[in-house]
């Protein structure tokens, strides 16, 4: 039996009208802004199934630039995220995608930050607000943000995933899910930590020194 | 009764309530205590904060001229409540609530800031009906605190025994869900005793039984912002035949479990696919038609 809590019920406070297409869509891509750690300058989002269908009469696209300009799902400036998109000179577009996807919510963010990096996010609206980031740069992951998160890409060889831990564990900070991918034997490869706290900017610094098979590292 | 096991069942929470002498609301409080994520003082804190954002979605939807995302509705929550004043035939009270909860729901469709309860698309009833009640009988922030309390305690019974999405169970599991949870937290709030709450939201149910998910054009609004206004309405009606004495035949518990099966056999069509119902009728299909094209169109519109 699922633990709900009372604010599940009363709750969450958010932008309308759709916990699926407007607040879910405003998570997603705030977890993409997390991700991507700094402002972006241009993105581009696809969106696949219901998302494309019945999107625009949610607000989906509003919802999905407001989370990429860093908004959360309560944020009142959401209804205007054109606007605010213009006045931080981030450029935006839309392809509304008629192509299958393995579920009806989906959306692909490409987004180029200030640096001229890119990054790819693929995610789902699993309902009632509660998401799934299913792809980071092509790599299958399985993240749904409810916990603080810290995403580390390494090399896959052996004693990496001790090192993360034990220095976490130095850190007292409790891991609460971890999974881990790889795009082959030997590649590269993604831990996915889901945290009871938070991995602070200090804390991910001492990760970095510390973790020599770590090739980049994310906090959500 | 242990706590961890009261919120089982409608019949365990009133068991618990009886033996610790306390309301739902207080129960829930405890549960929530329990779960060891926040104090006392901070859950009491966060549910002022939704109480707030619930008062301030009414007063927008009410006051402020409200026009949805897709341009389909807007403005007749508003236009409700004036005509509350001319000797409605469902009294003055009742259709102020009803306007109450439409105005959440307008505002909610024009990507307002409003609170789930317990979703976004049958977040009007609790509102539309604890703040014109607490209005009309002067009851204080801190009763309608309480009042949410009680209104979570039996959306959680739902959610944990039955559903409370209508993509699983229907308009049922969200509008239906929504009544009976405001109709439980007024009667308590009125002083009646968990057992005659939980009777008030057994008959919400038992009234709209059934009631399928036909969104038309896959927007929360037609018929989702009436059927609001009908929710705060049936929450009314039923505090009030549980207040004077009047019980379920049917109990809590069996209530949530039918709930639960006819939610299960409500076809994939009526549950918030936008394929059945009035989303399928010549109008709702034409609506859909329009809605689509809106979609075509690049950037705002």
């Amino acid at each position: 039996m699922e633990d709900f809590s009372v604010f599940d019920i009363i709750g969450p406070r958010m932008t309308g009208p759709s916990s699926s297409h407007t607040a879910g869509a405003v998570r997603i891509a705030y977890i993409a802004r997390r991700l991507i750690g700094t402002e972006v300058s241009r993105v581009h989002f696809t969106l696949y199934g219901s998302f494309a269908e019945t999107g625009k009469g949610h607000g989906t696209d509003k919802a999905l630039i407001g989370g990429i300009l860093g908004f959360t799902p309560d944020d009142e400036r959401i209804c205007h995220a054109y606007e605010f998109a213009k006045e931080q000179g981030v450029q935006v577009d839309f392809t509304y995608s008629d192509e299958p996807a393995d579920h009806p919510n989906t959306v692909k963010i490409e987004a180029t930050d200030v640096n001229d990096r890119m990054t790819e996010v693929v995610g789902r609206s699993v309902g009632g607000g509660n998401i799934l980031i299913t792809e980071i740069n092509e790599l299958g992951v399985e993240l749904s943000g409810e916990y603080p998160t810290l995403i580390v890409r390494h090399m896959d060889e052996p004693g990496v995933i001790a090192e993360v831990s034990h220095v976490l564990a130095q850190l007292n900070v409790n891991i609460a899910f971890m999974r881990v991918f790889r795009h082959g034997r030997g590649r590269d490869a993604y831990m996915c930590i889901e945290t009871d706290t938070p991995v602070t900017k200090e804390m991910q610094t001492i990760i970095r020194q510390l973790c020599k098979g770590i090739t980049e590292l994310f906090a959500v | 009764m242990q706590l961890v096991d009261a919120f089982e069942s409608g019949t365990k929470l009133c068991e618990y309530c009886t033996q610790e002498s306390c309301t739902i609301a207080e129960a829930m409080i405890r549960r929530e205590v329990s779960r060891g994520e926040m104090m006392r003082d901070a859950i009491l804190k966060e549910m002022q904060e939704n109480l707030n954002v619930m008062r301030e979605s009414v007063r927008i939807g009410l006051e402020e001229h409200v026009e949805t995302v897709s341009h389909l509705s807007g403005g007749e929550a508003m236009r409700l409540f004036r005509y509350a004043k001319y000797d409605p035939f469902s009294g003055g009270n009742t259709c102020r609530a009803a306007a109450s909860a439409m105005a959440v729901c307008e505002v909610n469709s024009s990507m307002g800031r409003i609170v789930a309860a317990p979703t976004a698309g049958a977040s009007g009833i609790l509102p539309g009906v604890l703040i014109e009640c607490g209005i009309e009988r002067g009851w204080t922030d801190e009763q309608l605190v309480q009042g949410l309390f009680t209104a979570g305690a039996v959306g959680l019974l739902f959610a944990q025994n039955a559903t409370i999405s209508g993509a699983d169970g229907g308009c049922q599991a969200e509008t239906g869900v929504a009544s009976a949870m405001a109709a439980a937290a007024i009667v308590e709030l009125s002083g009646g005793t968990p057992e005659q709450s939980l009777d008030a939201a057994a008959m919400t149910i038992k009234n709209i039984m059934g009631l399928v998910c036909d969104p038309v054009a896959g927007l929360v609004e037609c018929p989702c912002i009436k059927r609001n206004a009908l929710g705060a309405a049936n929450a009314l009606l039923c505090a009030d035949m549980v207040l004077c004495g009047i019980t379920s035949l049917i109990p809590f518990d069996e209530v949530v479990s039918a709930m639960l099966q006819v939610g299960r056999d409500i076809r994939k069509e009526y549950r918030e696919t936008a394929k059945g119902g009035l989303a399928a009728t010549p109008t709702g299909k034409a609506v859909a038609e329009k809605v689509k094209r809106f979609q075509k169109y690049a950037g705002e519109y």
